[in-house]
């Protein structure tokens, strides 16, 4: 991920954030000011960046300022101004926001607000602000109307639309309010917020904005931008990893018809922060089509570089060499040592979690034109502060003039949270001077990923006669995803990949958690639930292990150990508390409706797996059916989720689905390998993400509120698939599936 | 020189024979619906209709195009008001997540309908293998049912 650091926005009063005003076609906008405006920055659209725009006519326009990856968050927060504005859902319209980076005499600042989606932050990120920006523009025109009637503000209401009086009658529409409140400065007190129980909008059940526009393939991503006079352009990326071009012959690429440049591109030097992922060398051409072509007929000889002999194998054995000794003592509560020598029984196993890849299914892409003095992006981003600074890096110009459009992005899953294909479009885009369309194929994007790290988990539990487990402890060997971070020291890799307040810290009274960085030269960054899926499965599965060692059931054992709800401290992201008794309660709803416990015939099995990941609480439960061949068969999936407050119920079942198909679809056949310094992988022949047969048509969701404080729903469904289908395994045939991917282990 | 018809309208293409039908729509007659995923037939993002049966427009090279018809999603619809079935099914089921699949799987399970017009979820197992990457095979699995019965009713050809 971009240090954004340098672009942290100056702090604004509540005054100057929200500002009422008129636009040029007479609606009423209220959004941000922009104080102290640089010269020359006067436009109309520049000084009144909006969120809601009511025009004379009573249409309502909502904007959105937050990158829309599938997650639906260009539905839910809309919904949460709509909500608080008092209108109709079915007349708002949405208008989707540049990225609002402007410079001011006190220094940068966000016209939009902090745009980014990541670590499932964006509706919980923007729930106060949303809400608030509709109920203070609803109180402007409560206000405007009130002055009309020459009564006092607070004897006045509003219904959808409407502001109405205290007297028989006294109703005005917002339309016909709009530019008594624009007029009107904004209270600096935050105006009150609608309780729970008020809502009409919020906690229903819409549709996904912009689904019609995606079933009659109108839709608009950055892979389909259009721009006059653009050339198309691919890049032939180092296949070694930290390798760059020795030489090339370009001769038989230069005479593919409609090839127009070939250029070499400089990467990162091995071990260097990154801006863009590899060196390389890059094709213009007149189409997608040609500039393939083109990259085709290059006759490239690889300088293969320091990683040349990096392998797979190699980092197994490695990680078995480094458990083998003593590393980073991160946790050490209690006294593991000496508990462990009073315990009744041990239990100890190894899991391994490999390498994977995000392949979001819209490939990279960028459009970049970058001028003398400006420089124009479009892409597909989770992080468009990010690639203003990609931009910024490859151009030499500063942010301000650096324009960035984010359109709808075909996926995200954590890989576009990093802008290095935004650097490369404007680096040939800067030195070609045209328009250019940077596009990556499949190959490219499984070649070049920053890729889930892969570890080596050690897990030993000591427990007592009772079964009691009295001492744990998870040793893990990784490749840490802070690797090539800019300013990280060493010490401080294993945070990316251990969670130390994790289930069972706080609970199990003597845990050391011991890490061991493997310096592979494998990029790495955040997958989706980041070390969550890693972490949720060992520790799922290490669970269900202790309590087959031990003769207990594995959900009596996660009851006991979760025991009743209370907070626990919880530092990592999602704290500041974690509370246990959440688990409890999802997992024997899950367990419940899918009959665990009731017996299964021979051959299948059921397995459960609970976790806490990112502030959201998950549980699933999956019957399989093995055959005597080993023919894997889900029948089952109970999915079960505890968001608090559910703002918009549809998606956080979309979310859950797709986190739980994303979860086995992955266990079950991905994996990234490298042998000879090289990704073996290339595309979804040998990446083989699973389809629709895997799944049974027997597949619920659930949602179970909790409270009235929405947490984040885009991770949480991902980390405990995985365990809940090897636990079911074992259920159905005694094989622990302790390696992941699963492939073919059940045949042997 | 290669003419063909695309959404009812003739198509003419004078580059490189070997150029995928994919990339002739996309960049040639900028109808952009059609997406590219994997290149090698693999993921249907790129699934279009030709001479009415779902073909993988990206391994498809222009020159076998030569006087055929090509549906595409932006053609799929009667008018802007009335859409197809499967699309009207789609809609109800609130199928797509980041929609970046789904003209694909809209296209592939038009060609499944005509085919078998009211199919069991092995039938579905079995003939709709496009990937999608958000994972929203239940909401696909429902909409296919969904659309079979909206065909019974007033089910038509494409």
């Amino acid at each position: 991920m971009s240090d954004t650091a340098s672009l942290a926005p100056v702090t604004l009063s509540r005054r100057q954030f929200l500002v009422a005003g008129t636009s040029a076609t007479g609606a009423f906008v209220l959004g941000m000011p922009l104080p102290n405006l640089l010269a020359g920055d006067d436009s109309t659209e520049r000084q009144l960046g909006f969120f809601i725009e009511v025009q004379p006519d009573g249409r309502v326009i909502i904007g959105t300022n937050q990158p829309e990856i599938g997650q639906g968050v260009r539905t839910a927060l809309p919904m949460l101004v709509a909500e608080e504005l008092d209108v109709d859902w079915d007349t708002v319209n949405i208008r989707a926001m540049p990225l609002g980076l402007i410079k001011t005499a006190d220094g940068y600042t966000w016209k939009y607000g902090g745009q980014g989606v990541g670590g499932s932050t964006g509706l919980t990120s923007n729930w106060d602000f949303m809400r608030e920006v509709g109920a203070t523009a609803r109180q402007q025109l409560i206000r405007a109307a009130a002055a009309r009637w020459n009564v006092a503000p607070d004897t006045c209401n509003t219904e959808p639309g409407y502001v109405v009086g205290p007297t028989r009658g006294a109703r005005l529409s917002y339309a016909d309010l709009v530019t008594d409140a624009a007029a009107l400065a904004v209270p600096e007190e935050r105006p009150p917020l609608k309780a729970v129980a008020e809502y009409r909008i919020v906690g229903k059940h819409h549709k996904t904005i912009d689904a019609r526009d995606i079933v009659t393939g109108k839709a608009k991503y950055g892979i389909d931008t259009r721009q006059p006079d653009m050339r198309f352009a691919v890049i032939a990326r180092s296949p070694y990893l930290n390798g760059r071009p020795h030489s090339f012959d370009d001769s038989d690429a230069r005479k593919v018809d409609g090839v127009l440049d070939v250029f070499e591109i400089e990467g990162p030097a091995p071990g260097e922060p990154y801006q863009i992922l590899a060196s390389g060398v890059a094709v213009v051409a007149t189409s997608t089509w040609a500039a393939i072509q083109g990259r085709a007929a290059l006759e490239i000889v690889w300088d293969r570089g320091p990683n040349a002999n990096d392998s797979s194998d190699a980092f197994w054995a490695e990680n078995a060499r480094l458990l083998d000794g003593k590393g980073q003592v991160v946790v050490d509560d209690g006294d593991f040592d000496a508990a462990m020598t009073g315990v009744d029984t041990v239990v100890e196993h190894r899991y391994e979690v490999p390498f994977v890849n995000h392949a979001p299914l819209e490939p990279q892409n960028c459009y970049a034109f970058v001028e003398a003095d400006r420089c124009h992006i479009i892409a597909p981003t989770q992080m468009p502060a990010g690639a203003i600074q990609s931009a910024a890096w490859a151009t030499g110009l500063e942010p301000e003039h650096i324009h960035v459009e984010f359109p709808r992005v075909g996926g995200g899953f954590g890989r576009r949270l990093t802008n290095d294909y935004v650097a490369e479009a404007a680096l040939i885009s800067k030195k070609t001077g045209w328009p250019i369309k940077l596009q990556w194929t499949r190959e490219d994007d499984v070649k070049h990923d920053f890729y889930r790290p892969a570890g080596t988990h050690e897990m030993r539990a000591g427990l007592n006669a009772r079964g009691e487990v009295l001492a744990w402890t998870q040793r893990l060997a990784s490749a840490s995803k802070y690797y090539r971070r800019p300013n990280m020291p060493d010490e401080n890799l294993w945070e990316a990949e251990l969670y130390p307040d994790d289930v069972p810290r706080n609970i199990v009274p003597n845990v050391r958690l011991e890490y061991f960085h493997n310096a592979i030269g494998v990029p790495r960054g955040s997958w989706r639930a980041p070390a969550h899926t890693a972490n949720a499965f060992v520790i799922q599965s290490f669970i269900d292990e202790v309590a087959h060692e031990t003769g207990q059931d594995p959900l009596q054992l996660r009851i006991d150990l979760y025991g009743e709800e209370r907070e626990l401290a919880y530092a990592n992201h999602g704290g500041p508390t974690f509370n246990p008794g959440r688990l409890t309660r999802l997992l024997e709803f899950v367990a419940d409706r899918i009959g665990y416990g009731t017996g299964t015939p021979d051959g299948r099995g059921i397995g459960l797996a609970s976790h806490f990941t990112f502030g959201g609480y998950a549980a699933h439960a999956i019957e399989v059916e093995v055959s005597d061949s080993g023919d894997l068969s889900i029948e089952r999936i109970v999915a079960a989720m505890d968001c608090g407050y559910a703002v918009h119920p549809n998606a956080v079942e979309a979310q859950l689905q797709g986190g739980t198909v994303d979860g086995i679809s992955t266990a079950l056949g991905l994996q990234i390998t490298v042998k000879d310094g090289q990704i073996e992988q290339s595309n979804f022949h040998d990446y083989p993400l699973a389809r629709i047969a895997t799944f049974p048509s027997r597949f619920e969701t659930h949602i179970l509120p909790y409270d009235e404080t929405p947490t984040g729903v885009g991770e949480i469904g991902v980390p405990t698939a995985a365990p809940a289908l090897t636990n079911a395994i074992f259920a159905a045939t005694g094989k622990r599936i302790r390696r992941l991917p699963i492939l073919d282990q059940l045949k042997a | 020189m290669i003419s063909f018809r695309v959404n009812s309208e003739d198509v003419v293409f004078e580059g490189d024979e070997r150029t995928p039908l994919l990339w002739v729509l996309r960049d040639h007659s900028d109808l952009t619906g059609t997406k590219f995923g994997c290149g090698i037939g693999q993921c249907g993002a790129c699934t279009v209709l030709v001479d009415g049966r779902a073909q993988r427009s990206c391994i498809t090279p222009i020159s076998s195009i030569e006087g055929r018809s090509i549906t595409t999603i932006e053609g799929l619809a009667t008018s802007d008001e009335e859409l197809h079935p499967v699309q009207t099914a789609w809609l109800e089921y609130d199928v797509p997540q980041c929609g970046f699949c789904q003209a694909g799987q809209i296209m592939a399970t038009v060609d499944l309908l005509q085919r078998i017009p009211n199919p069991t979820d092995a039938d579905i197992d079995a003939q709709l293998t496009n990937i999608c990457r958000c994972g929203t095979y239940a909401r696909i699995r429902q909409a296919i049912h969904r659309a079979a019965e909206l065909q019974v009713g007033g089910g038509r050809d494409v």
